[in-house]
């Protein structure tokens, strides 16, 4: 087993519990410190593809500041065990087990789907150079589209944050 | 290439990592005796000079001070995060000095040696995803500390760490618009023969100093620690090395930036006005890299000194204001700096003729 | 209104213009201010190696005087005592016996003479009180001390040092009192 198998097993092995604590987890606090934890091993598999811009940026962007985001909220509003309601509803249970196996019914297609084996530490999609090239040229459209949905957004936050005045 | 086993490389690069951290923590211990003299001598007045020689042991001693004061832990914080917070401030500190070229290369034992522990194709985006990871040290210490105060304050730092990045950000793309390139060892040699990126960007390089003061949590934006307003801030709770951890952090924290801004704008190990292939020639690989690294750390001590100029100089802002100046003031200005760049660019590359 | 002061100084209150609200030249102005500081000369004594000389008329630790052959000129007479505001002097006089002319200057003398250093509160009166003499406030403090035992001079803490025997020890403890001494 060389080097890179061995960082691609435990990267995997950390993303999934990472995730599956995310989950199971009983404080908010600790979910979201899990997820951190999550997003830094996506962004080793990132480097392990040679995308070493996408790693940085999903550090930056998601582990960097929207989760600081999240903590913040999760902190100031001090959820824990005792502020959860005692009883679910039994419809919410049906309805996460239904979504739940939509999506892996989707995921089965798609890895179905996919076209063979990924190289590692081949490619250079993730680089910087071609990622601004690829989306300067190939994808302006959908790039100036989401750009406009940011935009839209931020003027929709801009409005909430502006009701009560 | 990329996880390609050289023992050779590996046994290079661990010594460099050990000098880096090692000068680093030295740097750093010795920064908080500076701080005191600096703030001594602005103030008219001695400073610490009774622990050795001009009070230069002063720094070991508080450091000893602090390994031997009784180590706390609130009852009802969650013990694990409560360690992991100091530890990951610090630990997020170190890491920056990984990309900073800290001079050209060094010839031992017949191998040319960088003097760059890794010279990776997103330098720069790397520290800053350092630097963003930096406020989970103080975020997670101060939740952990189950005390109003220290959650206050670190909500305060990881606004403000938030809110300050966006700026820098901007500030540097106009940058990165400029040299074309996120390494910072090409950036440094960019800057080796030609101007400084200090008169490409002035505006830019202003900006930049701005937020890293904000990013350092020194004054006038140290407001997480507002004693004043919020007790010890962040690490109120927190005693004995713990304590120091998140005290060494921050002036870790200071050169570290210090030296990406020297890098970044004042040309790195660039000695100024003085031709350096000729030098080279003189004086052979391994001396010009000694030059080149005590010029870098010249400029970082010009820094480091700013910091303190200005920190005793002076006061802290008010939250609101704190808010206004990064997001109404800091981010239109990068932007337009940006704009400015990118307009400069074109008209130079259609040979100032549309 | 008459104002209180002639300092008195009118705060301008006109909005700030542009340069002002840069606040740039302000924190460059501060900065040359803190930077000039550099050069200035540092006040601090760094005490235990230099010392401030103490003033001629600095009040401090009492002495109890011997005349140039070294013997005490308290008699005991109490007007210090009763000048005391503090009340901290308590002394008890004693008869001088024959053969004790070499010790005492007076026919009587204090036998116990103590100052209580936490009550006093360092005035002089005691001095200007004294017609022989024979008490003065020296230039030094009283040091420090963990008990309140430790606070209470007697004569032995007090009583200058012989002239005859210790001359250096004398002239040390006299100080710049000389001065004071030749103009009453």
């Amino acid at each position: 087993m060389s080097v890179t198998q061995l960082l691609f097993w435990f990267l995997s092995f950390l993303a999934i519990g990472g995730a599956l604590m995310v989950v199971i987890s009983r404080n908010p606090v600790h979910s979201i410190l899990f997820l951190i934890i999550t997003f830094f091993a996506i962004s080793g598999h990132y480097i392990l593809l040679n995308a070493q811009f996408l790693a940085i940026v999903n550090i930056i962007v998601y582990a960097g500041a929207i989760m600081v985001l999240f903590l913040f909220v999760v902190m100031l509003m001090n959820l824990n065990a005792d502020t959860e309601p005692p009883h679910k509803s039994k419809y919410l249970l049906y309805g996460g087990t239904i979504a739940g196996a939509s999506l892996m019914l989707v995921l089965v297609a798609a890895i179905k789907q996919s076209s063979g084996t990924i190289e590692f530490k081949t490619g250079n999609i993730g680089l910087i150079n071609t990622l601004g090239k690829t989306l300067f040229t190939d994808y302006v459209f959908p790039f100036e589209i989401s750009s406009v949905l940011f935009l839209s957004a931020m003027i929709g936050a801009v409005v909430i944050s502006k009701k009560e005045a | 290439m990329l996880l390609t086993v050289d023992l050779a490389l590996i046994i290079e690069k661990l010594a460099l990592i050990v000098v880096v951290v090692m000068s680093s923590l030295v740097v750093a211990m010795y920064t908080t005796f500076a701080e005191r003299k600096v703030a001594a001598v602005l103030q008219d007045r001695s400073g610490p000079n009774r622990a050795g020689p001009f009070g230069l042991l002063q720094p070991l001693a508080d450091g000893l001070k602090l390994f031997f004061k009784e180590e706390i832990i609130p009852n009802f914080s969650s013990k694990f995060l409560f360690i992991l917070g100091p530890s990951l401030a610090m630990l997020t500190a170190m890491m920056t000095g990984a990309v900073i070229p800290w001079g050209d290369k060094v010839h031992f034992f017949g191998r040319d040696i960088s003097l760059q522990i890794a010279d990776i194709n997103i330098g720069i985006l790397y520290v800053f995803g350092v630097v963003s990871m930096g406020v989970y040290g103080i975020m997670i210490g101060s939740w952990a500390s189950n005390n109003k105060y220290s959650l206050m304050g670190g909500l305060r730092a990881a606004s403000q760490i938030i809110s300050y990045e966006l700026a820098m950000g901007i500030a540097l793309i106009a940058l990165l618009m400029v040299t074309g390139t996120l390494s910072l060892k090409t950036m440094v040699n960019q800057q080796l023969d030609s101007y400084w990126n200090v008169v490409k960007q002035p505006l830019g390089f202003f900006i930049f100093l701005i937020c890293v003061f904000a990013e350092c949590n020194r004054t006038p934006f140290d407001l997480p620690e507002a004693e004043n307003e919020l007790i010890g801030g962040y690490h109120t709770e927190y005693s004995s090395m713990k304590l120091g951890f998140y005290l060494f952090a921050e002036y870790i924290n200071m050169f570290i930036s210090s030296a990406v801004m020297a890098s970044l704008f004042f040309g790195g190990y660039d000695i100024p006005l003085v031709n350096d292939a000729a030098l080279l020639e003189k004086v052979g690989t391994n001396w010009m890299a000694a030059i080149h690294a005590g010029m870098l750390f010249v400029k970082i001590a010009f820094f480091l000194f700013l910091f303190m100029w200005v920190r005793w100089t002076l006061p802290r802002f008010r939250y609101d204001q704190l808010m206004r100046l990064g997001w109404k003031i800091l981010i239109p200005l990068a932007l337009f700096n940006m704009l400015l760049t990118g307009a400069l660019i074109l008209v130079k590359q259609n040979g100032w003729s549309f | 209104m008459q104002p209180l002061t002639t300092r008195v100084k009118q705060v301008d209150r006109r909005p700030m213009n542009l340069l002002e609200k840069i606040y740039l030249p302000a924190i460059l102005k501060g900065l040359s201010i803190t930077f000039s500081h550099i050069f200035k000369k540092n006040p601090t004594i760094s005490y235990p190696e230099k010392t401030r000389p103490f003033s001629p008329v600095f009040r401090g630790l009492h002495i109890l005087n011997r005349d140039e052959e070294g013997r005490e000129n308290c008699t005991a007479c109490g007007l210090c005592a009763v000048a005391c505001p503090a009340e901290a002097i308590t002394m008890e006089a004693a008869e001088r016996k024959p053969g004790e002319e070499n010790l005492y200057r007076e026919e009587k003398y204090a036998a116990r003479y103590e100052i209580n250093m936490l009550r006093c509160i360092f005035c002089g009166l005691c001095e200007e009180a004294c017609p022989k003499d024979a008490i003065y406030l020296s230039e030094t403090f009283a040091p420090a001390n963990y008990n309140r035992k430790g606070f209470i001079y007697g004569k032995t803490d007090l009583l200058i040092p012989d002239p005859v025997s210790e001359p250096e020890a004398f002239a040390a403890a006299r100080g710049s009192r000389v001065k004071r001494t030749t103009n009453n």
